[in-house]
Formats: C-alpha cells, structure tokens, sequence
C-alpha cells in the first residue's frame, strides 16, 4: 500500500522533472554558439535539475511523512470520558471526525475499538460501561458513513489502564476508547 | 482442568455414637438464630488427650484441639478460652474421664469440647465430646477413625456436628471459595476451602479471567475469560473435563446461576446493549430479563428464584434494582449514593449485600428486601467491594485493600470479626463462597 503510494509520487515528480530537462537540452543547442557559456549553463540546468529531483524526494518524503502521521494519529489518539459516562464529549467527536476521515481514505482497514474505565468503579460494572463507551464511538463512526462491518468492539473494563496512579490525572487517562487496526 | 478428588473420605469411619438425653432438636436455644453475634457463648478446649503414648500422639493432640478451636472460632459465634486462664492443666485427665464441672463454670466456659487421641501405625482414633457445662451435660459425643492425614477434614465434620446441635443448621464447614488472583501475572481463578486453606489454581487461560460463580450443587464454575481474546462466557464442570463457552459479539459476563437449576442469568451484550440473560447450562439463551436502553448487569437471584437483583442504569447512575419475575415488576432498592452495584442476595431472602461509593470509596453495605437499612458493614479502610454470602447467611466473604493491595476477608453478616482470609502473591478479587458441598 505505502509502497504503491511511493511509486505513484516518484512518477509524478520525477517524470515531469526528466521532460523539462529534455526540452531544456534542445533550446540550448539552438541558441548559443559560445562553449564556455554553453558549458555553463549546463552546469546550471544539472544544478536546477538536481535541486527539483531533491524537492521531489523531499515532497515525497513529507507526503510520506504526513501519511504516517494520520495513522499514529488514528491509532494513538484516545478519546476521553466523564466518570461514569460513555457520552461523547465535544472534543470526543471532533477526533471521532478525523477518526472517520482517515478510515475513509483508508477504505480497506478495519478497526477494533477498546472500551476501558477508571478503576475507581466495580469491575462487573466497568465491564459493561466499557462496551458501553465502545460502542458509543462506533455508532458515531458509523454515522459518518463508516461500515458497521469495519468495526469491532471490545471492553476491557478497568483491567487494562494506562496509568495505574490513583489521582484525576491518571483516571482520567484511563477513561478512553483505544483505536486499533485488525 | 483436573482434578483428582478421590474420595477417600469415606475412610472416615464414625466408630459410636452418644445419643443426648433431653435433648431435642427443637432446643437450639444456645445461638439465637436472628441475632447470632450479639453475644459470643465462652468455649473452652483444652488440648486433647494423648490416648497413646509418644511424639507424634502429643504434637497431633495438640494441634487438632488448635484447630477445632480456631474452626469453631471462624464461625464469630464463640469467645475462645485462653488456656492459661484453665484451673485444670490444659492437657488432663479430667476432660475425658469425668468432667469437674465447676473447673469450667467458674472461669466463665459455656460449653466446653474435650477429646482424646490414639494413634496406631498411620490410622488416628480420635474422640470428641461437647458438654454444656451449666447443665453438666453431654451435647454431642463422636469417635472418628481414619488416617493422620485426614486429621483436617475429621475436626470439621465434628465442627459440623456442634454447630448442627447449637444452631440446627450444618454450618459452612464443608465449603469453599473461588477467587481472582493475580500471582501468575494474569487474573485466573483459584479455589481455597472457606478458612483460607489449601488455595489452589483453577484456570490457567493466560488471560484476564474473572467473575467466578458456583452453581447451587457446587458442580459447576461459570466464569468470564479473554482466553479467546475476547470476554466470553465460560461453564465448566469442576470434576469433569467438560463444559460450554458462549461467545455472543460484546460482553458475555456476570454469571449467576438459577437455584437448583441447571439455568444460570448473565449480562450479554450482542444487541449493542448490556442486557441479562436467562441460560440453559449449556449456554442457550432461554429468554431475555432486562429491558432498558443502557447497562443492566450483575444479576443475583433469590433464594427461591422468583426474583432478580440486579443493576442498572436507568435512572442515570448504577443502582440496584429487584425485578419479579411472575408480574415483571422492578422496583428500586437502593437510593443512597450515586454507585451502588454487586448486589448479593443473601440465603436466607431477606437482604441483599453490595458496594456502595462514596467519597471514591467503596464500601459494603446491607440493605433489606423490605427497604429496612441500609447498614454499612464497612468503613473508612480502603476500598471494600465484591461481598458474597455464606451458605448459612451468617458470614460474608469480600475484597479489600486496607492493607494495600486487594486482599480476601470475611466478617459475619453484622460487620463484626472482619479478618483477612488468606495471603498470595499478587492482588485477591471477587470472592464467591460455595454452596455446601454434598460429597465433602
């Protein structure tokens, strides 16, 4: 998939890049007679030609780059939760959007979504308030126009927190949906 | 999963028997039922007779008579003696032969349990007696033969007998608890006997596993594992090497088995919806229990199965609520707090026990069917959660972390005589006491 993307991009810059030379290396034939001018503005043209190769690379490399990010982004970005609460706050459904955005432009991955709670409630109960959380994403994902069927839940309940503190901080930490790719 | 459970217990021959004169089974007048532990009845046991002679009839006389007392201790009903307070010397004669009476009332004994001890080859006679020592007379009088090793399980079936004699009821002395544990570095599922004795590993799935819950013959384990990386329902028989698994999409959690029936309730949450469930044995849905958008979960049932306690959300934080089954009613029954869940309905129908939070802690409380209470059990040491019922009704088993990490402990029905069951590595959660077990 990254690979294909690669070569894709390598031909968009690079192909135009070797045209322009081409047509670049006729025109200067036909104008100038002098060597040492003629010389010189090959040295040019190879200068200008390896500086767009370079851009090229570069364009490449942050296209690359940008692509990576929207995945750690999709994959590292958790959403939080009152206690008590599997509501999706404003903040919430602003990731969920980007969340959507990313699954759109990334048609062939599924996701499971982790439910998981603060320890701070009963276990039995974290159970099911964690698929509770879980599913409330998915159902908003879902709405954007995301396939049910690209979508997995799984609570975790308290059993897997991120930080085991004991203080808001760390329980509101703990309060997540986690986003991963099957 | 195996376990060899052989029954050697029938080796344990009851050589004779004392019938008591005067005694009928409808004087159990020496604990009162309904209020157990408002006064504990003064015991004396003086270390058992050495019938025959040598070491090892002197360390098992002693040790035996230690732990007949610390069994009968367990149950919070009785003050233990202490030995050094005896007029007579604490290993003597006069317990077997014929009992001076007055050396016990007038240190304040109530009851007084003697015995005697022979030991030939591997094989261990021993014989126990149970006085009223303001009547001057013989409660109970066994003699059991069986080997040194069985010694354990011949105190406790003679626990049983006193405790049947003052109480009327069989006692609590052949069960067990099921745990959660963490000393493998997973959650897995470990059994003890009910003193904390000989824990031992139930599962070994590697996973999370959680929520074990006894069925009413103490046949059958259901519990909660991601064994399949998921959490599903697994039923397990516990002498055989079989069982069911259901794993619907979502949760499959909170088993509770139906009274004496092979049906158990649990929380699934294949609709999208965490709902309770009615289950054969086998894990086919018989019918849903719960309607309501939002959490319902952690069912228990009364003892005669016509209701269900269970929490839910409905009316926006977890509550516990009693649903009828025959006219499908749900009313209320908590309304303190903002968190109540774990409801566990109590043997004898009457109460349920939960957690309840408050200031970020949990703590037990009891609350009755009758909306009398509720009682908190439990205060201002850690979190206190997961309480479960003895058989009998007059112990509850739960989970704390007053000394740090999460520990099991037991108190009686009332709060009082709260102690620490067992220590293992890692944390101790979701205690479930057993039913009686029949063949133990």
């Amino acid at each position: 998939m990254q690979k294909k993307l690669w070569i894709i991009l390598a031909m968009v810059f690079v192909i135009p890049g070797l045209l322009f030379t081409a047509s670049c290396a006729k025109k200067a034939v036909k104008e100038d007679t002098s060597m040492s001018q003629q010389a010189q503005d090959e040295a040019e043209k190879a200068k200008q030609e390896e500086l767009a190769r370079q851009r090229a690379i570069e364009e490449a490399r942050l296209e690359e780059e940008a692509i990576q990010k929207a995945k750690d982004n999709f994959l590292n970005e958790d959403i939080h939760f009152e206690f008590d609460s599997a509501v999706l706050a404003q903040d919430a459904q602003e990731i969920l959007k980007t969340k959507a955005e990313w699954l759109q432009n990334n048609p062939n991955v599924k996701s499971t979504v982790e439910g998981h709670c603060d320890d701070r409630g009963t276990l039995e109960y974290n159970l099911a308030l964690g698929e509770r959380r879980a599913s409330s994403a998915k159902s908003f994902l879902v709405d954007l126009g995301i396939a049910a069927s690209r979508l997995t839940t799984i609570s975790y309940g308290e059993e897997r927190p991120v930080d085991p503190g004991q203080n808001e901080a760390a329980w509101a930490k703990n309060r997540r949906c986690h986003f991963t790719i099957n | 999963m195996r376990r060899c459970r052989i029954k050697i217990f029938w080796l344990i021959v009851i050589i004779s028997f004392w019938a008591v004169p005067g005694m009928s089974r409808a004087g159990y007048d020496y604990i009162d039922i309904s209020q157990p532990f408002l006064r504990k009845i003064p015991m004396a046991v003086p270390w058992f007779k050495n019938v025959s002679s040598g070491h090892k009839t002197d360390q098992l006389s002693k040790s035996a008579s230690d732990l007949l007392a610390e069994t009968l201790e367990f149950t919070g009903f009785f003050k233990l003696l202490d030995r050094d307070a005896f007029l007579v010397a604490p290993q003597t004669d006069a317990a077997f032969a014929s009992v001076n009476f007055h050396d016990w009332t007038s240190i304040g004994a109530e009851l007084l349990v003697t015995g005697g001890v022979l030991i030939q080859d591997d094989l261990v006679e021993i014989e126990l007696r149970l006085y009223d020592t303001f009547k001057g007379q013989l409660l109970v009088g066994k003699r059991y033969k069986g080997r040194v090793e069985d010694i354990r399980k011949i105190i406790r079936r003679f626990c049983g007998e006193v405790i049947y004699t003052l109480t009327g009821d069989r006692g609590i002395f052949n069960t067990e608890i099921a745990f959660v544990s963490t000393g493998t570095g997973n959650k897995e599922i470990y059994i003890c006997e009910f003193d904390g004795y000989n824990p031992r590993q139930l599962t070994h799935t590697h996973n999370i596993t959680l929520s074990p819950a006894w069925s009413s013959d103490g046949e059958w384990l259901a519990y909660t594992s991601y064994e399949k990386g998921k959490p599903d329902l697994y039923i397990k028989n516990l002498r055989e090497n079989r069982g069911y698994v259901v794993a619907k999409k979502g949760i499959n959690t909170t088993p509770a088995w139906f009274p004496n029936k092979f049906e158990l309730a649990a929380t699934l949450s294949f609709s999208d919806d965490p709902e309770i469930y009615l289950l054969t044995g086998t894990g086919k849905i018989i019918k849903r229990l719960t309607y309501n958008k939002g959490i319902d979960v952690s069912p228990t049932w009364s003892p005669d199965g016509k209701s269900l306690a269970f929490v839910s959300k409905r009316s926006g934080t977890p509550q516990i609520y009693i649903k009828d089954l025959n006219s499908g009613q749900v009313k209320r029954l908590t309304f303190q707090g903002r968190y109540n869940t774990q409801p566990s309905w109590s043997p004898r129908g009457d109460k349920v026990a939960y957690s309840g939070m408050e200031n970020g802690h949990n703590n037990i409380f009891v609350v009755g069917i009758d909306d009398q209470g509720p009682i908190q059990l439990t205060h201002d040491e850690g979190d206190n959660e997961s309480p479960s019922w003895s058989p009998d009704g007059n112990l509850i088993v739960f989970a704390s972390t007053r000394e740090g990490p999460s520990r099991i402990y037991v108190m009686t029905s009332y709060g009082t005589d709260q102690r620490r069951l067992l220590v293992l590595k890692g944390r101790q959660t979701e205690p479930k006491w057993s039913p009686r077990m029949i063949n133990k």
